[in-house]
């Protein structure tokens, strides 16, 4: 049995009259792939932000490390190892790309960011190249962020989450906003440069095709509840799932 | 690399302290002024860099006049070093005091408060008459190191030690600008959430660069105080605030010589306008603002300074 890295248990969060999230339990096992789906307003970022804390739940745990983090700030749980892509990049757009990487490297390093150290220093320079190389944006490192395709900017941002030691990867819709035929190439870039570093992955997504590649289990979201939580062949015959989430009579 | 900023800051250096032989007493007090009032105007610079500007940099500057002028009347304390080490601490812990309220504030609200804390210590001191009231103190002629210099050799010693200073704060600042805090200011002006979503504190990231420009704001007013040998509470009227940010703007935060270049500017601007149209140079100044900024959005330091990649 692998360990589980992220319980979820009892979380509820409603906005006013809206439900976002209403009994949500879950645990993840370590080194694991899951994807949530759900139609719009499901809940899914909801359960990002929660998990990120972004959004405190009303109620309910969410344990990490022997710790719920339920409620910390998102620069605590950042540093415990939980790291975030969003599913508007989030970039720096008066920095370039290696300045956005290098802002990620000096966050994350060993000794912690520095008054004197430069920014530029060569090493951290070989560094934030070396990671944008793994999602091969290298060749644009010196274009500013506003210059760039949706699909770099969904690189840059899912790179820069990965510049610490990060333990879980939740990534919000990392194709949305990329051309349709980067789908794939985006995907499978970002899977092999996460499953090299043995990181837990939990993604949103609304392609049903890049969730039955990518993800090994399924988590479906209507109306801030999980409705199915199994393997994406499973998932995709529930036939609550096919009327709420993908539309596809069975 | 750090090789060409030390020869930059030398070069600076002796560039600056040849004014000290060629300039005549008027130009060389007017520069003095102007580099101490810079001092002020690169804090606010540094807080501009993360996206805020402070419209009451004059408490600053204000706390360390009347700091260095209460320690040199209560004690006798004369020594410029030590004059300037007791308001630059004066100043450093009001700042740390008041930083951790005001890195939550952005925008106009940030620039607000800051204004009103500047004016509520103009109100105060201006009602303190055992501190001399609107009219202010005097501070004696410093000494330096036990070195009492008059006349010329005076205004040469003030001169060169705000030169000095100005080097040096000026190269500690560059030093700053470009580190990795320096570039997650510069990230925090941009994009808050990712900043923080990297794990970095952007309430501590604005509490530094306010405490920073604190700190510079208390060895300007030192140095204007000391200049001047006279303090008053116009140190900390928003007019005064004004100019600093009228400077910083003018100077814009690409580079740090800029800053300098721009209080100089000013002072010039200010003394030729005052002679020759006492009434309106406000509107000169004005003038000459919305022309820089209309050509160089990035102010004057745009001339110079490249923000990408590695700036000298
Ligand atoms: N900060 C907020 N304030 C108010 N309502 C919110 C907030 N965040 C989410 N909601 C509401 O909660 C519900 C769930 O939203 P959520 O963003 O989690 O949906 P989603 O599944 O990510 O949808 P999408 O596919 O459109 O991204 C929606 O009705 C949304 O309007
Ligand atoms: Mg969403």
């Amino acid at each position: 049995m692998t360990r589980t890295v992220l319980e979820v248990r009892d979380v509820q969060k409603s906005f006013g009259a809206v439900t976002a999230a209403k009994d949500i339990s879950v645990a993840v096992p370590e080194g694991a792939v899951f994807s949530l789906i759900g139609s719009n307003g499901a809940g899914k970022t909801t359960f990002v932000n929660m998990v990120t804390g972004y959004i405190k739940p009303d109620s309910g745990s969410i344990r990490f490390a022997d710790r719920d983090i339920a409620g910390m700030a998102p620069r605590q749980i950042t540093r415990m190892g939980i790291h975030r892509s969003f599913q508007i990049a989030q970039l720096c757009n008066d920095l370039t790309v290696e300045e956005n990487m290098l802002l990620a490297g000096a966050i994350h390093g060993a000794s912690g960011p520095s008054f004197l150290r430069r920014a530029h220093d060569p090493e951290a320079r070989d560094r934030a190249v070396a990671t944008l190389e793994r999602f091969n944006i290298a060749e644009h490192r010196d274009r500013l962020v506003p210059e760039l395709s949706g699909g770099v900017k969904k690189l840059l941002d899912i790179a820069m989450a990965m510049a610490g030691d990060t333990q879980i990867m939740l990534l919000d819709e990392p194709t949305s906003g990329v051309a349709s035929d980067e789908k794939f190439p985006i995907m499978d870039l970002v899977m092999e440069a996460l499953r090299s570093t043995g990181v837990t992955v939990i993604f949103v997504e609304h392609d049903m095709d890049i969730v039955t590649r990518y993800s090994e289990r399924v988590l479906a979201f209507y109306d801030g509840r999980i409705i199915a939580d199994d393997a994406p062949d499973e998932v995709l015959l529930d036939p609550e799932v096919q009327r709420y989430v993908t539309g596809t009579p069975a | 690399m750090r090789s060409k900023l030390f020869l930059g800051a030398t070069a600076a250096f002796a560039v600056l302290a040849a004014g000290s032989v060629i300039l005549p007493d008027w130009a060389m007090f007017l520069c003095a002024m102007a580099l101490a009032k810079g001092l002020v105007c690169l804090g606010i610079v540094g807080m501009m860099r993360g996206g805020v500007v402070s419209f009451g940099q004059g408490l600053y500057y204000c706390i360390g006049a009347y700091t260095a002028t209460l320690v040199a009347n209560s004690f006798g304390v004369s020594d410029i070093f030590l004059l300037t080490l007791l308001s630059a601490l004066a100043c450093l812990l009001v700042g740390m005091a008041f930083g951790p309220l005001l890195s939550s504030y952005r925008g106009i609200f940030f620039a607000m408060l800051s204004l009103a804390l500047s004016m509520v210590l103009y109100g105060s001191l201006s009602k303190m008459s055992v501190i001399g009231g609107t009219d202010g103190l005097n501070i004696a002629a410093p000494t330096f190191l036990g070195w009492a210099p008059e006349g010329r050799p005076l205004q040469t010693a003030l001169y060169i030690y705000v030169v000095a200073i100005v080097v040096i704060a000026g190269t500690l600042m560059r030093i700053y600008f470009d580190s990795e805090q320096g570039l997650i200011t510069l990230a925090t002006r941009d994009n808050e959430l990712r900043v923080e979503y990297l794990g970095a504190s952007v309430r501590n990231i604005m509490t530094y660069n306010y405490v920073f420009g604190a700190v510079l704001g208390g060895i300007g007013g030192t140095i204007a105080a000391l200049a001047l040998g006279h303090v008053d509470p116009e140190f900390a009227f928003w007019t005064t605030s004004g100019e600093f940010v009228f400077v910083a703007i003018l100077a814009g935060y690409l580079s740090v010589p800029a800053v300098f270049v721009a209080a100089i500017i000013l002072e010039l601007v200010r003394s030729f306008s005052n002679l020759y149209f006492p009434n309106t140079w406000q509107l000169a100044l004005g003038i000459f603002l919305l022309v820089v900024i209309v050509l160089l959005p990035n102010g004057l330091g745009s001339l110079v300074g490249r923000r990408k990649g590695n700036a000298a």
